[in-house]
Protein backbone atom coordinates (compact mmCIF):
# COMPACT_ATOMS: atom_id res chain seq x y z
CA UNK A 1 0.00 0.00 0.00
CA UNK A 2 1.48 3.33 -0.94
CA UNK A 3 1.68 6.02 1.67
CA UNK A 4 1.57 9.49 0.27
CA UNK A 5 2.94 11.58 3.06
CA UNK A 6 2.18 15.22 2.53
CA UNK A 7 5.50 16.98 2.83
CA UNK A 8 3.86 19.75 4.88
CA UNK A 9 2.74 17.29 7.54
CA UNK A 10 6.21 16.00 8.21
CA UNK A 11 8.02 17.52 11.20
CA UNK A 12 10.56 20.18 10.31
CA UNK A 13 14.16 19.13 10.87
CA UNK A 14 16.21 21.05 13.41
CA UNK A 15 18.75 22.03 10.82
CA UNK A 16 21.63 20.32 12.54
CA UNK A 17 22.21 17.64 9.96
CA UNK A 18 25.41 17.93 8.00
CA UNK A 19 26.98 16.61 4.85
CA UNK A 20 30.61 16.64 3.88
CA UNK A 21 32.03 19.82 2.39
CA UNK A 22 33.52 17.85 -0.46
CA UNK A 23 30.12 16.38 -1.31
CA UNK A 24 28.73 19.89 -1.54
CA UNK A 25 31.74 21.09 -3.52
CA UNK A 26 31.27 18.28 -6.06
CA UNK A 27 27.59 19.14 -6.42
CA UNK A 28 28.28 22.84 -6.88
CA UNK A 29 30.97 22.13 -9.44
CA UNK A 30 28.49 20.07 -11.47
CA UNK A 31 26.02 22.96 -11.29
CA UNK A 32 28.61 25.35 -12.69
CA UNK A 33 29.80 22.90 -15.33
CA UNK A 34 26.26 22.18 -16.51
CA UNK A 35 25.53 25.90 -16.80
CA UNK A 36 28.72 26.47 -18.74
CA UNK A 37 27.39 24.19 -21.45
CA UNK A 38 24.16 26.17 -21.64
CA UNK A 39 25.54 29.66 -22.13
CA UNK A 40 27.87 31.55 -24.45
CA UNK A 41 29.24 34.26 -22.23
CA UNK A 42 30.13 35.04 -18.66
CA UNK A 43 27.27 37.43 -17.96
CA UNK A 44 24.75 34.71 -18.84
CA UNK A 45 26.59 32.22 -16.62
CA UNK A 46 26.53 34.62 -13.70
CA UNK A 47 22.85 35.27 -14.25
CA UNK A 48 22.02 31.57 -14.26
CA UNK A 49 23.99 30.95 -11.09
CA UNK A 50 22.22 33.90 -9.52
CA UNK A 51 18.84 32.53 -10.51
CA UNK A 52 19.71 29.20 -8.95
CA UNK A 53 20.75 31.00 -5.79
CA UNK A 54 17.57 33.09 -5.79
CA UNK A 55 15.47 29.97 -5.35
CA UNK A 56 17.66 28.83 -2.45
CA UNK A 57 17.38 32.25 -0.82
CA UNK A 58 13.60 32.37 -1.04
CA UNK A 59 13.31 29.01 0.68
CA UNK A 60 15.91 29.60 3.33
CA UNK A 61 14.09 32.80 4.33
CA UNK A 62 10.84 30.92 4.93
CA UNK A 63 12.60 28.14 6.76
CA UNK A 64 14.61 30.38 9.06
CA UNK A 65 11.76 32.77 9.81
CA UNK A 66 9.60 29.87 10.84
CA UNK A 67 12.20 27.97 12.78
CA UNK A 68 14.39 30.60 14.38
CA UNK A 69 12.35 33.73 14.59
CA UNK A 70 8.95 32.34 15.45
CA UNK A 71 7.34 33.50 12.21
CA UNK A 72 8.37 37.10 12.57
CA UNK A 73 10.05 38.80 9.67
CA UNK A 74 12.22 41.87 9.81
CA UNK A 75 10.65 45.02 8.43
CA UNK A 76 13.50 47.48 8.89
CA UNK A 77 16.53 47.76 6.66
CA UNK A 78 19.16 47.30 9.35
CA UNK A 79 17.13 44.47 10.79
CA UNK A 80 17.08 42.50 7.58
CA UNK A 81 20.75 43.18 6.96
CA UNK A 82 21.78 41.91 10.33
CA UNK A 83 19.45 38.92 9.91
CA UNK A 84 21.27 38.19 6.65
CA UNK A 85 24.71 38.70 8.09
CA UNK A 86 24.24 36.54 11.16
CA UNK A 87 21.28 34.16 10.98
CA UNK A 88 21.31 33.32 7.29
CA UNK A 89 25.09 33.10 7.04
CA UNK A 90 25.28 31.02 10.19
CA UNK A 91 22.63 28.61 8.93
CA UNK A 92 24.16 28.18 5.50
CA UNK A 93 27.88 28.49 6.09
CA UNK A 94 28.27 27.75 9.78
CA UNK A 95 29.62 31.17 10.74
CA UNK A 96 28.52 34.79 10.64
CA UNK A 97 29.74 36.84 7.69
CA UNK A 98 33.09 38.52 8.15
CA UNK A 99 31.80 42.04 7.87
CA UNK A 100 28.84 44.21 7.02
CA UNK A 101 29.51 47.74 5.81
CA UNK A 102 27.56 50.65 4.52
CA UNK A 103 28.71 52.00 1.19
CA UNK A 104 30.32 55.41 1.39
CA UNK A 105 29.49 56.64 -2.07
CA UNK A 106 25.80 55.84 -2.27
CA UNK A 107 23.05 55.83 0.32
CA UNK A 108 21.52 52.63 -0.97
CA UNK A 109 24.60 50.42 -1.06
CA UNK A 110 25.69 47.91 1.55
CA UNK A 111 28.42 45.32 1.44
CA UNK A 112 28.81 41.96 3.09
CA UNK A 113 32.36 40.67 2.90
CA UNK A 114 33.84 37.28 3.38
CA UNK A 115 37.52 36.44 3.40
CA UNK A 116 36.98 33.19 1.55
CA UNK A 117 33.53 32.11 0.45
CA UNK A 118 32.87 28.47 1.22
CA UNK A 119 31.79 28.00 -2.37
CA UNK A 120 34.96 29.39 -3.86
CA UNK A 121 37.28 27.29 -1.74
CA UNK A 122 37.96 24.66 -4.36
CA UNK A 123 37.40 26.82 -7.40
CA UNK A 124 40.03 28.60 -9.45
CA UNK A 125 38.95 30.92 -12.22
CA UNK A 126 40.90 30.61 -15.48
CA UNK A 127 42.35 33.89 -16.78
CA UNK A 128 40.11 34.01 -19.83
CA UNK A 129 37.02 34.20 -17.65
CA UNK A 130 38.11 37.54 -16.30
CA UNK A 131 36.05 38.80 -13.44
CA UNK A 132 33.70 35.87 -13.14
CA UNK A 133 32.92 34.90 -9.58
CA UNK A 134 31.03 31.80 -8.50
CA UNK A 135 29.94 33.93 -5.59
CA UNK A 136 27.16 34.91 -8.00
CA UNK A 137 25.35 31.95 -6.45
CA UNK A 138 25.61 33.55 -3.01
CA UNK A 139 24.59 36.90 -4.48
CA UNK A 140 21.51 35.11 -5.76
CA UNK A 141 20.79 33.68 -2.31
CA UNK A 142 21.03 37.16 -0.79
CA UNK A 143 18.78 38.60 -3.49
CA UNK A 144 16.27 35.81 -2.92
CA UNK A 145 16.12 36.49 0.80
CA UNK A 146 15.84 40.26 0.40
CA UNK A 147 13.30 40.13 -2.40
CA UNK A 148 11.00 37.77 -0.56
CA UNK A 149 11.32 39.78 2.62
CA UNK A 150 10.07 42.84 0.80
CA UNK A 151 13.38 44.60 0.16
CA UNK A 152 13.97 44.47 -3.58
CA UNK A 153 17.63 44.94 -4.43
CA UNK A 154 20.28 44.34 -7.05
CA UNK A 155 22.97 42.08 -5.65
CA UNK A 156 26.31 41.20 -7.15
CA UNK A 157 29.50 39.48 -6.08
CA UNK A 158 32.97 40.94 -6.55
CA UNK A 159 36.53 40.00 -5.83
CA UNK A 160 38.41 42.62 -3.88
CA UNK A 161 42.17 42.12 -3.67
CA UNK A 162 43.49 42.50 -0.16
CA UNK A 163 47.01 43.40 0.85
CA UNK A 164 48.96 40.59 2.32
CA UNK A 165 46.45 37.94 1.34
CA UNK A 166 47.04 35.64 -1.55
CA UNK A 167 43.41 35.17 -2.55
CA UNK A 168 41.18 38.20 -2.91
CA UNK A 169 38.29 38.56 -0.54
CA UNK A 170 34.75 38.37 -1.85
CA UNK A 171 32.32 41.22 -1.39
CA UNK A 172 28.60 40.92 -1.95
CA UNK A 173 27.35 44.33 -3.02
CA UNK A 174 23.71 45.06 -2.24
CA UNK A 175 22.03 48.01 -3.90
CA UNK A 176 18.53 48.57 -2.58
CA UNK A 177 15.71 49.80 -4.78
CA UNK A 178 14.39 53.33 -4.45
CA UNK A 179 11.14 52.23 -2.79
CA UNK A 180 13.02 50.55 0.05
CA UNK A 181 14.82 53.75 0.99
CA UNK A 182 11.65 55.79 0.74
CA UNK A 183 9.87 53.36 3.00
CA UNK A 184 12.76 53.42 5.48
CA UNK A 185 12.63 57.21 5.55
CA UNK A 186 8.87 57.17 6.15
CA UNK A 187 9.19 54.70 8.99
CA UNK A 188 11.71 57.00 10.60
CA UNK B 1 55.50 0.36 8.23
CA UNK B 2 52.29 -1.29 9.34
CA UNK B 3 49.36 -0.50 7.02
CA UNK B 4 46.82 1.91 8.46
CA UNK B 5 43.61 0.14 9.40
CA UNK B 6 40.49 1.21 7.50
CA UNK B 7 38.50 3.80 9.41
CA UNK B 8 34.84 3.55 10.09
CA UNK B 9 32.42 5.86 8.31
CA UNK B 10 31.64 7.75 11.50
CA UNK B 11 35.28 8.42 12.27
CA UNK B 12 35.95 9.78 8.80
CA UNK B 13 32.82 11.89 8.78
CA UNK B 14 33.86 13.41 12.09
CA UNK B 15 37.19 14.35 10.57
CA UNK B 16 36.12 15.88 7.27
CA UNK B 17 34.92 19.43 7.02
CA UNK B 18 31.17 19.58 7.04
CA UNK B 19 28.58 21.95 5.74
CA UNK B 20 24.93 22.41 6.60
CA UNK B 21 22.78 19.77 4.93
CA UNK B 22 20.11 22.33 4.12
CA UNK B 23 22.41 24.28 1.86
CA UNK B 24 23.17 21.00 0.11
CA UNK B 25 19.50 20.06 -0.17
CA UNK B 26 18.45 23.46 -1.49
CA UNK B 27 21.33 23.60 -3.98
CA UNK B 28 20.38 20.18 -5.31
CA UNK B 29 16.80 21.36 -5.60
CA UNK B 30 17.96 24.38 -7.58
CA UNK B 31 19.88 22.09 -9.93
CA UNK B 32 16.88 19.84 -10.55
CA UNK B 33 14.66 22.86 -11.11
CA UNK B 34 17.09 24.33 -13.63
CA UNK B 35 17.24 21.03 -15.48
CA UNK B 36 13.47 20.77 -15.57
CA UNK B 37 13.16 24.28 -16.97
CA UNK B 38 15.85 23.72 -19.60
CA UNK B 39 15.13 20.18 -20.67
CA UNK B 40 11.40 19.91 -19.94
CA UNK B 41 11.28 16.16 -20.66
CA UNK B 42 11.44 14.16 -17.45
CA UNK B 43 13.40 11.37 -19.14
CA UNK B 44 16.03 13.84 -20.31
CA UNK B 45 16.35 15.23 -16.81
CA UNK B 46 16.81 11.72 -15.42
CA UNK B 47 19.58 11.09 -17.94
CA UNK B 48 21.26 14.40 -17.24
CA UNK B 49 21.17 13.81 -13.48
CA UNK B 50 22.71 10.40 -14.02
CA UNK B 51 25.43 11.93 -16.19
CA UNK B 52 26.19 14.59 -13.59
CA UNK B 53 26.35 11.90 -10.96
CA UNK B 54 28.71 9.91 -13.11
CA UNK B 55 31.06 12.90 -13.43
CA UNK B 56 30.98 13.36 -9.68
CA UNK B 57 31.50 9.67 -8.97
CA UNK B 58 34.58 9.49 -11.14
CA UNK B 59 36.33 12.10 -8.98
CA UNK B 60 34.66 11.21 -5.72
CA UNK B 61 36.15 7.75 -5.66
CA UNK B 62 39.68 9.20 -5.43
CA UNK B 63 38.80 11.17 -2.36
CA UNK B 64 36.99 8.20 -0.92
CA UNK B 65 39.95 5.88 -1.33
CA UNK B 66 42.34 8.48 0.03
CA UNK B 67 40.37 9.29 3.15
CA UNK B 68 39.01 5.92 4.08
CA UNK B 69 42.09 3.71 3.77
CA UNK B 70 40.03 0.69 2.79
CA UNK B 71 42.01 -2.21 1.48
CA UNK B 72 41.14 -3.84 -1.81
CA UNK B 73 37.70 -5.41 -1.58
CA UNK B 74 37.79 -9.17 -1.99
CA UNK B 75 34.44 -9.49 -3.71
CA UNK B 76 31.42 -7.50 -4.77
CA UNK B 77 29.67 -8.18 -1.47
CA UNK B 78 32.37 -6.36 0.39
CA UNK B 79 32.29 -3.54 -2.14
CA UNK B 80 28.60 -3.00 -1.59
CA UNK B 81 29.01 -3.03 2.19
CA UNK B 82 31.82 -0.50 2.00
CA UNK B 83 29.78 1.82 -0.23
CA UNK B 84 26.79 1.66 2.06
CA UNK B 85 28.55 1.95 5.40
CA UNK B 86 31.58 4.10 4.67
CA UNK B 87 30.86 5.89 1.41
CA UNK B 88 27.39 7.20 2.12
CA UNK B 89 28.34 8.14 5.67
CA UNK B 90 31.43 9.97 4.58
CA UNK B 91 29.75 12.18 2.01
CA UNK B 92 26.12 12.40 2.94
CA UNK B 93 26.30 11.76 6.65
CA UNK B 94 23.77 8.94 6.53
CA UNK B 95 24.26 5.19 6.64
CA UNK B 96 22.68 2.86 4.17
CA UNK B 97 22.15 -0.86 4.44
CA UNK B 98 22.68 -3.66 1.97
CA UNK B 99 20.27 -6.50 1.36
CA UNK B 100 18.59 -8.69 -1.24
CA UNK B 101 21.62 -10.47 -2.51
CA UNK B 102 20.93 -12.74 -5.44
CA UNK B 103 22.32 -16.26 -5.74
CA UNK B 104 25.46 -15.35 -7.66
CA UNK B 105 26.31 -12.37 -5.50
CA UNK B 106 26.29 -9.90 -8.36
CA UNK B 107 23.15 -7.96 -7.58
CA UNK B 108 22.17 -6.30 -4.35
CA UNK B 109 20.02 -3.52 -3.00
CA UNK B 110 21.27 -0.54 -1.09
CA UNK B 111 18.58 0.89 1.12
CA UNK B 112 18.51 4.45 2.43
CA UNK B 113 16.09 5.39 5.15
CA UNK B 114 17.28 8.93 5.47
CA UNK B 115 18.22 10.99 2.44
CA UNK B 116 19.40 14.58 2.77
CA UNK B 117 18.69 15.24 -0.91
CA UNK B 118 14.94 15.01 -0.48
CA UNK B 119 14.24 17.13 2.58
CA UNK B 120 11.31 19.44 1.89
CA UNK B 121 10.66 17.86 -1.52
CA UNK B 122 7.38 16.80 -3.02
CA UNK B 123 6.97 15.67 -6.62
CA UNK B 124 4.20 17.49 -8.48
CA UNK B 125 1.85 15.59 -10.75
CA UNK B 126 3.61 16.84 -13.85
CA UNK B 127 6.89 15.20 -12.85
CA UNK B 128 5.78 11.78 -11.76
CA UNK B 129 8.35 10.02 -13.93
CA UNK B 130 11.23 11.91 -12.38
CA UNK B 131 13.85 10.03 -10.38
CA UNK B 132 14.72 12.95 -8.15
CA UNK B 133 17.79 11.29 -6.65
CA UNK B 134 19.12 9.95 -9.89
CA UNK B 135 22.38 11.72 -9.24
CA UNK B 136 23.12 9.06 -6.63
CA UNK B 137 22.86 6.25 -9.12
CA UNK B 138 25.28 8.09 -11.40
CA UNK B 139 27.72 8.62 -8.55
CA UNK B 140 27.80 4.93 -7.67
CA UNK B 141 28.14 3.92 -11.31
CA UNK B 142 30.95 6.40 -11.93
CA UNK B 143 32.83 5.51 -8.79
CA UNK B 144 32.67 1.77 -9.41
CA UNK B 145 33.71 2.19 -13.02
CA UNK B 146 36.91 3.87 -11.85
CA UNK B 147 37.73 0.79 -9.84
CA UNK B 148 37.19 -1.50 -12.80
CA UNK B 149 33.64 -2.60 -12.19
CA UNK B 150 30.98 -1.99 -14.78
CA UNK B 151 27.62 -1.78 -13.06
CA UNK B 152 24.03 -0.93 -13.72
CA UNK B 153 22.20 1.03 -11.05
CA UNK B 154 18.44 1.38 -10.97
CA UNK B 155 15.84 2.60 -8.52
CA UNK B 156 13.49 0.06 -6.98
CA UNK B 157 11.80 2.14 -4.34
CA UNK B 158 11.48 5.88 -4.13
CA UNK B 159 10.01 7.69 -1.14
CA UNK B 160 8.93 10.60 -3.29
CA UNK B 161 6.66 8.24 -5.16
CA UNK B 162 5.04 6.93 -2.03
CA UNK B 163 7.31 4.07 -0.98
CA UNK B 164 8.72 3.81 2.51
CA UNK B 165 12.43 3.98 1.72
CA UNK B 166 14.91 4.58 -1.07
CA UNK B 167 16.17 1.39 -2.64
CA UNK B 168 18.86 1.27 -5.27
CA UNK B 169 19.59 -1.93 -7.12
CA UNK B 170 23.26 -2.31 -8.02
CA UNK B 171 24.06 -4.99 -10.55
CA UNK B 172 27.61 -5.93 -11.40
CA UNK B 173 27.85 -6.41 -15.15
CA UNK B 174 31.50 -7.24 -15.42
CA UNK B 175 34.87 -6.72 -13.86
CA UNK B 176 37.13 -4.97 -16.30
CA UNK B 177 40.74 -5.97 -15.72
CA UNK B 178 42.96 -2.97 -15.27
CA UNK B 179 44.94 -2.21 -18.36
CA UNK B 180 48.51 -1.22 -17.92
CA UNK B 181 48.81 2.01 -19.86
CA UNK B 182 52.45 1.70 -20.83
CA UNK B 183 54.08 -1.02 -22.88
CA UNK B 184 56.79 -2.78 -20.92
CA UNK B 185 59.28 -3.05 -23.70
CA UNK B 186 59.32 0.62 -24.73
Amino acid sequence: MKQYINVLDRPLSKGKQEVSLSGFAFLFSELVQYNQTQVDNIAELERRLEDAGYAVGARILELLCHREKGNRRETRLLGILSFMHSTVWKALFGKVADSLEKGTEHEDEYMISEKELLLNRFISIPKDMGAFNCGAFVAGIVRGVLDNAGFPAVVSAHFVPVEGQQRPRTTILIKFAEEVLQREARLG
Amino acid sequence: MAPVAPRSGDAIFANVERVNAELFTLTYGAIVRQLLTDLEEVEEVNKQLDQMGYNIGVRLVDEFLAKSNVSRCVDFKETAEVIAKVGFKMFLGVTASVSNWDAEGTTCSIILEDNPLVDFVELPDTCQGLYYCNILSGVIRGALEMVSMKTEVTWLRDMLRGDDAFELQVKLLKQVPEEYPYKDDE
